[in-house]
């Protein structure tokens, strides 16, 4: 058997081996090399060294998308774990319609995130036709629209994770608090959260890498109008490869920083929560 | 054990089979390609990429060669052309709009010295030269925009008892232009109007038309002034009052309220006019093919010089020019190079071609060989008629503006300072500073 496999291994993890290393190694190591290049198409380019990096940080608009996107994936990954884990916890309860509801809560999943964005903005510019406005009048209009939008779209898939999370606790557990005579309070903070604990690292790491990552939604609904205020770091870094000529590998060197970013964020924020599931 | 090894095979084989499947599909590209070579257009236009795509077949069909055409969504040429041509089948023939878009693509401009389209130009100089002199860009259609309105709303605002001016002959000046419009707006209920202006959106699709057609003109004046040509390294922004007034005129006597127009496409203000809800429309003789056919009949149709109070512009045309030019890529094989050039040199002389560049196309082109194909586009007739008449013809300066970057800071100073959240001075330092310090950045990096 073992033979087989060394023999025969290749032929099965070949295109697979095969398929990443066309969709995500060669691009990777591609688009590091061509950040420190300047270019207009990638195949023809020349090395300027850190010339890119010296760029990036000179440019004004890659500041405040850092920070817009930070305060945006805060305040998302705040909402919609709390929402969602609110939306999870009343729908474990058995009542008549909670497949109907957790399915409604579900479906903003399945819509790809450029619908998601053009419908919303159709429904947010009716709403502020109201005052004569739309989403783009600022920065902090899009803001909001695109929390609004996120919650949409993300409580229902997280609630999902949530609902497993609250299922796998043994019953016996909540018997005995309550024989013990603990508060719902006291059942909520000492043994359902605790106990939820890996459902949460996971939903974090989900919320935090998707607001960092955030691009079509942010695309449809505002484009980063008006000024580029409402412009997320992928759009910005989007803008910039595409939009400006001659910092294509300036964009490239965003990119390059923007991996830095959200790789070192997510391993921080998983071992953060890891550390609390070894606790409990 | 016979049981297995045959399982395995097969198995084997179909992973093979995929792979070579998937490996095929990537080169099929090449089977199709004659020795002669092919064309591969890639097209800016999206209103006339069916009549491209048609015209393709038709010389297919005369001459057996391959013409492909792709047209880029619109707004997307540049993102669609730099992955393009990074690929192995790359576009032959590609557009730049103008000197700032030819620096980008100028290693991959052939010279087109010897070319048809070269020699059939009425005036050579129009073509963009490259470093060494060569003509490396034609331009194939002469573009003109204005102020479009509509005769028939004009006429009755005419007739009312406290019309400022009473002919369209007396509409020469931004004085008159500004009576007219609040004249209009003042009594848009009996004209049955919702404003004099279409709303001046600054949606993507739509902001281009105060960003950078609108900003022409300050340009254009001040340009005159110090005799300036090419591109300048910084600007003084002379006009700037003169485009804070014209603006002012647009938001303020339009369809909409200004703290809507953030979100405002072109679709809304073709609508606006094409139905007769605003007078005035800015716009060029491309949009005729999105007016035509609902409430403004052809007749109906004219074409205004955008006023802006600059003196001596009594003798103002309309803003003619062109952002369209042809490029030919270096980089294609020389057999297909010399299919490119035969199929614009078929373009334009051949029967076939003419009438799709002119008639249904609807471009007025600067090639020699048109002098019998003139266009049945009433705003293309009113360019004519200007010119005719001796007005001098504004020129389209905005190719010399030194990127998109800059237009975007002046369009979204622009919008602040309309829907009230931002001050003119914003404008004022997007567009004199602006220009300085993306001068500056794109030399550096060009």
């Amino acid at each position: 058997m073992k033979r087989s496999l060394t023999r025969w291994g290749w032929l099965f993890t070949g295109p697979t081996v095969l398929a990443f290393m066309i969709g995500f190694v060669v691009p990777f190591v591609l688009g590091v090399y061509l950040s420190f290049t300047r270019f207009t198409t990638v195949t023809k380019s020349k090395w300027v060294g850190l010339a890119n990096y010296k760029g990036v940080f000179s440019d004004a608009t890659f500041l405040h998308s850092l920070w817009y996107t930070a305060a945006f994936t805060i305040v998302t990954t705040v909402l919609i774990n709390v929402i969602a884990f609110v939306v999870a916890y009343l729908l474990i309860k058995t009542f008549r319609g909670t497949n109907i509801f957790r399915s409604v809560f579900f479906m903003p999943n399945l819509i790809g995130g450029i619908v998601l964005g053009y419908i919303w903005m159709l429904l947010l510019n009716g709403i502020l036709g109201y005052w004569a406005r739309s989403i783009t009048y600022s920065g902090s209009y899009g803001f909001w629209g695109m929390v609004i939008l996120m919650c949409w779209q993300q409580v229902g898939y997280m609630m999902v994770i949530y609902i497993a999370g609250l299922q796998s606790i043994p019953t016996d557990l909540f018997e005995s608090a309550e024989v013990d005579g603990a508060s719902r309070r006291q059942t909520l903070f000492n043994i359902t959260i605790p106990l939820v604990m890996p459902s949460i690292t996971v939903c974090t790491f989900l919320t935090i890498t998707n607001g960092f990552k955030l691009f079509d939604q942010n695309l449809a609904l505002t484009n980063g109008a008006p000024s580029r205020m409402s412009e997320l770091l992928a759009l910005n870094i989007y803008n910039t490869f595409y939009g400006r000529t001659g910092f294509e590998g300036v964009g490239q060197a965003k990119a390059v920083i923007f991996l830095l970013i959200v790789a070192a964020l997510a391993m921080l924020q998983n071992r953060l929560t890891r550390s609390k599931e070894t606790l409990s | 054990m016979n049981k297995h090894k045959i399982l395995t095979s097969v198995a084997a084989g179909l992973v093979a089979l995929s792979l070579t499947g998937t490996l095929a599909a990537c080169g099929s590209g090449d089977s199709d390609k004659g020795s002669d070579g092919s064309v591969y257009y890639l097209n800016f236009k999206p209103e006339q990429a069916s009549d491209w795509e048609a015209l393709a077949a038709d010389y297919t069909a005369e001459t057996g060669v391959n013409v492909t055409v792709q047209t880029a969504a619109s707004g997307t040429y540049e993102t669609t052309l730099k992955s393009e041509m990074a690929k192995s089948e790359a576009p032959t023939l590609f557009q730049v709009n103008g000197p700032v878009g030819l620096q980008t693509w100028k290693d991959y401009a052939s010279d087109l010295s010897d070319t048809s389209i070269y020699e059939h130009l009425s005036d050579q100089s129009i073509a963009l030269t490259n470093d060494e002199g060569a003509p490396v860009a034609i331009p194939y259609a002469m573009e003109t925009y204005g102020l479009i309105y509509n005769k028939a709303l004009l006429d009755k605002y005419f007739a009312l008892p406290d019309a400022a001016i009473t002919s369209i002959d007396q509409l020469t000046s931004f004085d008159a232009l500004k009576k007219v419009a609040e004249g209009i707006q003042a009594d848009k209920d009996e004209l049955g109007v919702s404003g004099a202006f279409t709303s001046a959106g600054f949606d993507s699709s739509s902001d281009w038309r105060f960003k950078t057609h609108l900003a022409n003109l300050p340009l254009y004046y001040e340009y005159k002034d110090d005799n300036i040509v090419g591109q300048p390294a910084t600007i003084k922004g002379t006009y700037l009052p003169q485009y804070k007034n014209i603006f002012d005129l647009y938001i303020n006597n339009a369809t909409v309220e200004p703290s809507s127009l953030s979100g405002k496409t072109i679709e809304d203000a073709n609508s606006e006019f094409a139905l007769g809800q605003a007078v005035f429309y800015q716009n060029g003789t491309w949009a005729y093919n999105d007016i035509k056919g609902q409430s403004v009949s052809d007749e109906d149709l004219g074409m205004l010089p955008i006023y802006i109070g600059a003196p001596g512009e009594e003798n103002q045309g309309l803003t003619t020019g062109s952002e369209n030019y042809w490029v030919i890529n270096n980089e294609a094989s020389e057999a297909d190079q010399q299919a490119t050039k035969d199929f614009l040199d078929w373009v334009i002389t051949s029967d076939t071609g003419r009438d799709a560049i002119a008639n249904t196309m609807g471009f007025v082109t600067p090639f020699d060989t048109f002098a019998d194909y003139q266009s049945s586009n009433p705003l293309v007739l009113a360019d004519a008629a200007y010119q005719e008449a001796g007005k001098t013809s504004v020129t389209w300066n905005f190719t010399t503006m030194p990127s998109e970057e800059w237009k975007n800071g002046v369009g979204q100073a622009l919008l602040q300072y309309a829907q009230g959240t931002g001050e003119w001075d914003a404008v004022k330092t997007a567009f004199v500073d602006g220009w300085a310090t993306e001068y500056e950045l794109t030399n550096a990096n060009g």
